[in-house]
């Protein structure tokens, strides 16, 4: 038995609480991040990732509360990612109890961020996240283009070779997203997670579509992601981290329960 | 329990090891430090620390802690967590820099042609996520933990150790490497306890209640 696949349960956060979680209803407080942390904590997740999406900047500095708040009671790997767009953003981040920061658009703008920042504080601390869109028709190879600014964004960057590109600059995992699947629960793009995963000597975590257990299961064995990300399916509570894992390992999937 | 002093040499996160301290064991004195004074009157030394290993040898110089880290590793309660087990060692291959010496061996680098499992099938570096700790000895730090816990490991290098008893547990990736050594009164650990949840907080309580004194071997 060696390492273990990793469950991240994402949380969206915007002014200070879990969008993804509001009509939760079965919880009393579902969008309190602190609260929803715990208790995904206590069901096994192996990290926890934050998405920072709060729009005003007035607002910005309640994600590092909310950092300082879960890293004082929950004792697994935090990532935070959102708005990240210079070597003091990431310092301020780590500083509240984070463990690895997620940089987006800035990466694309500027990838010297992702240079600077990972021999400041360590490869193992800078996670590129990548959002890719396929962008091939029926019939061409295959493939995807990065997209800044939520998706709206072609930058023309082949997403493999721009994966590629990032763990030359000192990336020490790739967040991979597929655009075309966030939202629609019908899965990971297979073919975008495999293709980067493969190309990369670095760990890839795959996101985007997630809407039942055998999509996690897909993800690892077809995808070759090494870790497995999702929001919707735990914050609705249509199944527990703790379901998940039982689950990928009858697949096979060595997990830690 | 008294006190415990985090060494704070400009070097990761420290308020995750700090926070986890507290949780444990509510009633020490933690002192999150880069003061050779305090280091040297707290009663028990963490050395944590993520990075690259020349930075934290020149940050180590920088603040003017090197003799009274080796004084500490010799005679009170020590515990070295991921850079700072590796700074421990004469030798690191990042960045080719010599370490503390405490102990003997050296770091190394995971090696890229290396990086295959059973099947076949690529592993990536840096080494991220939950392991399996094979415990080598009986050790008071191992108290109320499984043999074989998984804990959270976030590296790219690892420590072979210069004389084999040293090594407290062992991880396979895909070779077994040293995830933990001891001696007398060290304990140093590649993975974050900080960071492992129910197995890192016990290992962690193991360590404010350890009196320092050597292990036995099994």
């Amino acid at each position: 038995m060696g390492l273990a696949k990793r469950i991240i349960p994402c949380l969206d956060v915007t002014d200070g609480r879990v969008v993804k979680g509001v009509n939760f209803v079965a919880l009393r407080d579902a969008g309190d991040p602190v609260e929803i942390a715990r208790r995904y904590d206590e069901q096994g997740a192996d990290e926890l990732t934050f998405l920072d999406i709060t729009a005003s900047s007035d607002n910005r500095g309640l994600i590092l509360h909310i950092i300082e708040e879960v890293a004082a009671q929950v004792f697994i790997p935090l990532t935070v990612g959102g708005g990240v767009r210079a070597v003091d953003d990431v310092r301020r981040l780590l500083n509240a109890g984070a463990d690895k920061v997620g940089i987006n658009t800035a990466a694309v703008t500027n990838p010297q961020l992702v240079a600077d920042a990972s021999s400041r504080f360590g490869s193992q601390c800078i996670v590129v996240a990548i959002d890719a869109k396929q962008v091939s028709v029926a019939g061409e190879p295959l493939c995807w283009h990065v997209f800044t600014h939520g998706g709206r964004k072609d930058t023309g960057l082949d997403a493999v070779a721009w994966a590629k590109n990032m763990e030359q600059m000192g990336a020490g995992e790739i967040l991979l997203t597929s655009m075309d699947r966030d939202g629609t629960k019908i899965g990971f793009n297979l073919d975008l997670t495999r293709a980067v995963a493969d190309a990369v000597g670095i760990p890839v975590i795959a996101s985007g579509g997630v809407g039942n257990l055998d999509h996690l299961v897909d993800g690892v064995l077809k995808g070759h992601a090494d870790a497995v990300l999702a929001a919707s399916i735990f914050h609705y509570g249509e199944y527990s981290v703790e379901q998940a894992k039982r689950y990928m390992a009858q697949h096979g999937i060595e997990v830690r329960l | 329990m008294g006190s415990i002093a985090v060494v704070d040499y400009g070097m990761g996160n420290l308020r995750s090891v700090a926070k986890a301290l507290e949780h444990v064991a509510p009633d020490a004195r933690i002192v999150v430090t880069s003061e050779a004074g305090e280091i040297a009157q707290a009663d028990r030394v963490v050395f944590p620390g993520v990075g690259a290993m020349p930075d934290c040898m020149r940050e180590l110089e920088v603040r003017g802690l090197r003799q009274v880290l080796v004084e500490a590793a010799q005679t009170k309660p020590f515990l070295g967590i991921c850079l700072g087990m590796q700074a421990l060692f004469e030798f690191s291959e990042e960045g080719n820099v010599a370490g503390l010496g405490v102990l003997p061996g050296k770091v190394r680098l995971f090696p890229r042609e290396a990086m295959h499992n059973a099947q076949g099938q690529r592993l990536k570096v840096p080494h991220i996520g939950w392991n399996e700790v094979h415990q080598a000895v009986a050790h008071p730090l191992w108290n109320g933990i499984t043999n074989g816990a998984r804990f959270y490991f976030v590296h790219s290098y690892y420590v072979e150790a210069g004389n084999p008893e040293l090594v407290a547990a062992f991880t396979h990736y895909p070779f077994a490497f040293a995830s933990a050594v001891a001696r007398n009164n060290i304990f140093a650990v590649q993975f974050h306890p900080e960071k492992s949840q129910a197995a890192g907080l016990k290992l962690l309580a193991n360590f404010t209640e350890w009196d320092g004194t050597a292990p036995n071997s099994i």
